[in-house]
Parts: structure tokens; C-alpha cells; sequence
């Protein structure tokens, strides 16, 4: 064991003196291979992250939210809807909800209003997202006027800021109170924009939403799973447009990597006839080579998914930010939870350490096989 | 030591451009002596060598090492013998370069699995037998013709072999570092290994270094001295 040990090291040397003697194309080889793992880490990362950021955020929403449709578009929520529900059993709790979105010229984004239950907002007093805070340059204290839909002009006072830590939902909020709220989109008293439900039981909530269509039929439950679904398909559906096009540059990789692997200089073989021919056997030479590969597409895929880790985590995914996140005017600034997935990580170390290392050893077999006598007549 | 009994190889066997490069040679080479083989360009001298050496196999006809057949064993057991029994030093050197003088000579070791420090202690010490200890840590390509010949040398007997092979040792030399060459294996002949060359140089066939001569032409062995 230990001279087998000994030899192995043997090999590793060798290798990795073999590795220094190319330094340029290793070098160059090396460069490329990470940045394709690089670019693959950093949008399964991200997506990944942005999912289970999503997943942690919809955890407190409510189980059914309950919206009116006239025409197959969304309507306010008539008074009396909330009393027909209370009568739905496994219906824990129902409240009206009022939230509505408002056009700002200003910056042109738009921005979510909501008049919260659970936060008391005195009247004439605005909760605002942190991204109402870097692009209107707010602070609490401020003043800052909104002209609403019916041209009215209504002032409020920044009361506070929304921490950062939510940011992924609340960049574009802005929080007031229920009676300015009404005032401002002029909403007849007793409607809502919809109903959240809370739903005790997990395996009651399909029943619950069945029970509401039959009780209300104008209406549309929207179940917390689905909104996970839309979500978890959102994000698939952009991480596949980013794979689709770094399609082209995977293959310009995998072409230029098999021609590396797969092609062996005449320095290689002539070493590889040397070796033989001083007593290396044809598994000693194959073993060298396999190292090789190895050691070079183990260092690009940690090399790759380290600064691919950097790039998601701590520098925000800038590079793909764009095409990854949406294309919102008002970009939510949040910090992603590292987080890494063990299938995910196989998945990407077996399509990128695995094909690399078994194409340079194909053309090592067939060179390592041939005769040791060959270099006598080099 | 190594018996050769009707030897014969084919080059592109079964071809239109079969070659036969050896045709029936028998011949013997003792123990702790040193042989060489000459003729001309095609005679066959290298291809007897390789055969010699186990870098290949005859086509047909009996190869014996100390009494036992050799010539059908597979490649794998061909190199264990390879590596324990012979040294080799090659016409070109064959050196690889963008290593050190000591990290060619210790290269046949490796698959040995020896610890590096002993190798290292080794190489050291055979370097210093040839007068190269302090070009040690140079790069082959640095080194003189000469002083790569000396590294291949001790490349050679890393391994401690039995027997050296040395294939055209003095082709690629001037006369004076043919003559240290000729001091160096009269020491390795002294110190009791079998030697076989081949040769076209009279400085190394007419040297007294050399006890046997073997004469080739095309493929056959036509005088032995």
C-alpha cells in the first residue's frame, strides 16, 4: 500500500511538473475551462438562491388568496364577501386585503400600495421599500406628495423604511393608511382588492378553495403552492434562456477541449515512447495523463465555482443580473443566502470534470499502447 | 546472459512492403562484458538491440534471459524486466526536456514506487560519479551534448540494472567526449555490468573497453570477435 502510495505521488509529481512545463496552454486551457464554470455555477447559483429566497418569502403568505372577476378580470371585492366566507368550514381566518399599483412619472416605475393589517400607519404617514429610499432619495421625515389617478395631489410624511432584509418583495411598497389608501384610489368603503384566507390544515386547502368556488362563483382562489409553482417556473424559464444562450459558447468549449484532450502534440508522444521505453508500463502513462486531466479540470470546476460563488453572493450576480432577476426599473438591491445544493454541485462537476477527463484519456490509450521500440528509431 | 536463438523480424508483416530486418541470428551474449554490435545503415543493429532489450519481440525465434524464454511474454511482464534488468541510453539522449538532470535521472524509478528521498540520494550520488553533481538542478536543454550523455548514463543505472543498452552512444559526440564516454563505461564494465552497444565509430569498437564484437549485414551476423 505504501509503495503504491509512494508511486501514485510519483505520478502527481511528474504531472504536475509535465503542467508547468506547458504553462501557456495550460494556463490558457485552464482560464477557459473556468470561466465556463464560472458562467454555469453562477446562473444554477443564482436561480437556485433566487428560488429559495422566493420559497422563504411565500412561506408567510397566505395559504388562498381569493380574488372577484368580472369578464375574467380582476374586480374589487363586493361588501358581504367576507361574512359568505366565514361560513366555509377549515376557513380560519379571512381578511380583506387593499393593495393597488401607481405609476411614478418621476423615476417611471411602479410602485406597490398597501394599506397593512397588521401595522399601525397614523394618517397622512407613508411606510416606504428601500428602493423608494435610493431612487426618490427618501428618508423618514421627508415629504413627499403622489398624484393620484382622480388628479388629486396627496402629501404624505415618510414615517419609516423598510428594512433591507425583505427587499426581495418590498423594494417597490409603499405602506399608508386604510383610510388615506381609499382616499387616494377613491375605494368605495367596504370593498377590498382581494381576500386572504388561512387555511389550518395543509390537506384541506384544495377542498377550502373548491368550497369557495361553489359558494362563490365569481371568484378565483389562488393557492400558495401555485404562486410557488409560477415562481419556480419563472425562474426556470430564465435560467433556460441564459443556457440557451451560452449554448454556443459550451459548444466552442467542448470543441476546443476535445481537440486539446483528444490531440496529443509530438513532444507528448515522444515523451509518452521515452517513458515506455525506460520501464513506465502502458498503466503507469495512462494513470500520468489521467492525473492530468484530473488535476486540471478539478482546479478549473473550484477555481470556476469559487468566483462563481463570489460573483452570486457577494458581488450580486452583476454580470447577469439583467436577464436573471427581470427587467424592473426599480431593482430590488437584496443580499441572496448562500446556499449550495449537493445535486446541483454533482451535476455540474459531472458534466464538467467528467467528459474533460475521460477525452484525454482516450488518445493516451491509443499512444501509450503503441510499441516502447518506436523511440529507439525517433 | 541473453540467448538468441534464430531470430528473425518481419517489419509490415503480410504487407506489399514486408521487411524482414533480421534473418536468423543466433548469438549469445556473456555476462559482465562488453559486446558491440556494428555494420552499416540497415544492417539491423538497432533492430537487434530492441530485441536485446526487450523493447520488442522477435517474429520469430527464442529470446532467453538467464535461462529463461522470454520472447512470448506479454508487454506488461516485458517492462517489469525492462525496468529491473536493463538501462538504456539512447542515440538522441532522449532526455525530456523542461526537467532537471535530476528529475530525468530518477524519472525509471517512479513506477518502482521507491521513496524520493532515497531516489533523490541516488541520483545524487551517480551524478557526482560522472562530474555533474552541480549541474543537478539545470534543465536538460541547458546542458552540453556531453553532459546530457552523462545524464542519460545515469538515468540508465537508476535502476541499478544488470545490463546497459547503449544505442549509436558515440554518434552524436565529438572524439574527446567520445574518449570520456569510453572512461565512463570501462568504470561501469570494471564495476561488473554487461554492456552491449552498437556502434558504427571505430574509436568505440577498436577501444580496448570492448571484449566482443559482432558484425552485421543485412540482418545477418557475418563475423563475431
Amino acid at each position: 500500500m505504501k509503495t503504491w502510495i509512494e508511486k501514485q505521488k510519483h505520478l502527481i509529481d511528474f504531472t504536475l511538473a509535465s503542467l508547468s512545463r506547458r504553462k501557456g496552454k495550460n494556463l490558457g486551457l485552464l482560464f477557459i475551462y473556468g470561466l465556463l464554470v464560472f458562467v454555469l455555477a453562477s446562473v444554477a447559483l443564482y436561480t437556485h438562491a433566487l428560488r429559495a429566497e422566493a420559497q422563504k418569502v411565500l412561506a408567510g403568505t397566505p395559504e388562498i388568496v381569493l380574488q372577484r372577476l368580472v369578464a375574467g378580470r380582476h374586480d374589487l371585492i363586493p361588501p358581504g364577501y367576507i361574512e359568505k366566507i366565514g361560513r366555509v368550514r377549515g376557513v380560519q381566518k379571512q381578511e380583506g386585503r387593499l393593495w393597488g399599483y401607481y405609476y411614478d412619472s418621476v423615476v417611471k416605475a411602479n410602485y406597490t400600495f398597501m394599506a397593512p393589517r397588521d401595522m399601525q400607519i397614523e394618517r397622512g404617514e407613508i411606510v416606504v421599500g428601500p428602493a423608494l429610499e435610493r431612487s426618490r432619495g427618501l428618508a423618514a421625515g421627508n415629504g413627499i406628495s403622489f398624484r393620484s389617478y382622480s388628479g388629486e395631489l396627496h402629501t404624505f410624511i415618510v414615517g419609516d423604511v423598510l428594512p433591507q432584509g425583505s427587499e426581495l418583495v418590498s423594494a417597490d411598497l409603499v405602506l399608508m393608511n386604510e383610510a388615506d389608501f381609499r382616499a387616494f384610489f377613491r375605494y368605495p368603503e367596504g370593498h377590498y382588492t382581494d381576500i386572504a384566507l388561512a387555511v389550518a390544515n395543509p390537506q384541506e386547502i384544495r377542498n377550502v378553495a373548491l368550497k369557495l368556488m361553489a359558494a362563490l362563483p365569481d371568484s378565483r382562489p389562488i393557492l400558495r403552492d401555485e404562486v410557488l409553482r409560477t415562481y419556480a417556473s419563472i425562474f426556470d424559464w430564465r435560467e433556460g434562456i441564459m443556457l440557451a444562450l451560452l449554448a454556443a459558447a459550451i459548444l466552442a468549449f467542448g470543441i476546443f477541449a476535445w481537440e486539446k484532450a483528444a490531440g496529443l502534440s509530438a513532444e507528448e508522444k515522444r515523451e509518452i515512447g521515452i517513458l515506455k521505453a525506460i520501464g513506465w508500463e502502458t498503466g503507469d502513462v495512462i494513470k500520468m495523463k489521467f492525473w492530468e486531466g484530473l488535476l486540471i479540470s478539478l482546479l478549473a470546476f473550484l477555481l470556476g465555482y469559487v468566483a462563481a460563488w463570489l460573483h452570486v453572493f457577494h458581488a450580486n450576480a452583476a454580470l447577469f443580473e439583467p436577464v436573471l432577476k427581470g427587467w424592473a426599473v426599480l431593482y430590488p438591491s437584496f443580499r441572496l443566502t448562500p446556499h449550495i445544493d449537493g445535486l446541483q454541485v454533482a451535476t455540474l462537476f459531472f458534466f464538467t470534470v467528467f467528459p474533460y477527463t475521460a477525452a484525454v484519456l482516450v488518445p493516451i490509450w491509443r499512444a501509450a499502447t503503441t510499441d516502447p521500440d518506436t523511440v529507439m528509431r525517433s | 546472459m541473453i540467448e538468441l536463438n534464430s531470430i528473425r523480424k518481419a517489419f509490415n508483416q503480410g504487407r506489399h512492403n514486408e521487411y524482414w530486418a533480421l534473418s536468423g541470428i543466433d548469438l549469445s551474449i556473456p555476462e559482465k562484458r562488453v559486446t558491440a554490435l556494428k555494420g552499416p545503415s540497415g544492417s539491423g543493429k538497432t533492430t537487434l538491440l530492441t530485441i536485446l532489450g526487450c523493447l520488442a519481440r522477435p517474429t520469430e525465434g527464442r529470446v532467453r534471459l538467464k535461462g529463461e524464454d522470454i520472447s512470448g511474454l506479454p508487454e506488461r511482464f516485458l517492462t517489469e524486466i525492462r525496468r529491473q534488468t536493463f538501462g538504456f541510453i539512447f542515440q538522441q539522449f532522449n532526455l525530456i526536456r523542461g526537467l532537471s538532470a535530476i528529475e530525468n535521472v530518477i524519472l525509471p524509478a517512479f513506477p518502482t514506487g521507491r521513496p524520493r528521498r532515497e531516489l533523490r540520494e541516488k541520483a545524487e550520488a551517480l551524478l557526482a560519479d560522472v562530474d555533474l553533481g552541480h549541474r543537478r538542478e539545470a534543465k536538460v536543454e541547458w546542458l552540453s551534448g556531453g553532459e546530457q550523455q552523462r545524464v542519460a548514463i545515469c538515468r540508465a543505472l537508476i535502476n541499478d540494472p544488470e545490463l546497459l543498452i547503449a544505442d549509436e552512444p558515440t554518434a552524436n559526440l565529438d572524439t574527446k567526449l567520445s574518449q570520456e564516454f569510453l572512461a565512463i563505461l570501462e568504470k561501469l564494465a570494471a564495476a561488473g555490468r554487461t554492456i552491449v552497444l552498437t556502434s558504427h565509430d571505430p574509436l568505440v569498437v577498436e577501444s580496448d573497453v570492448v571484449d566482443f564484437v559482432v558484425s552485421l549485414r543485412d540482418g545477418r551476423i557475418v563475423d563475431e570477435k
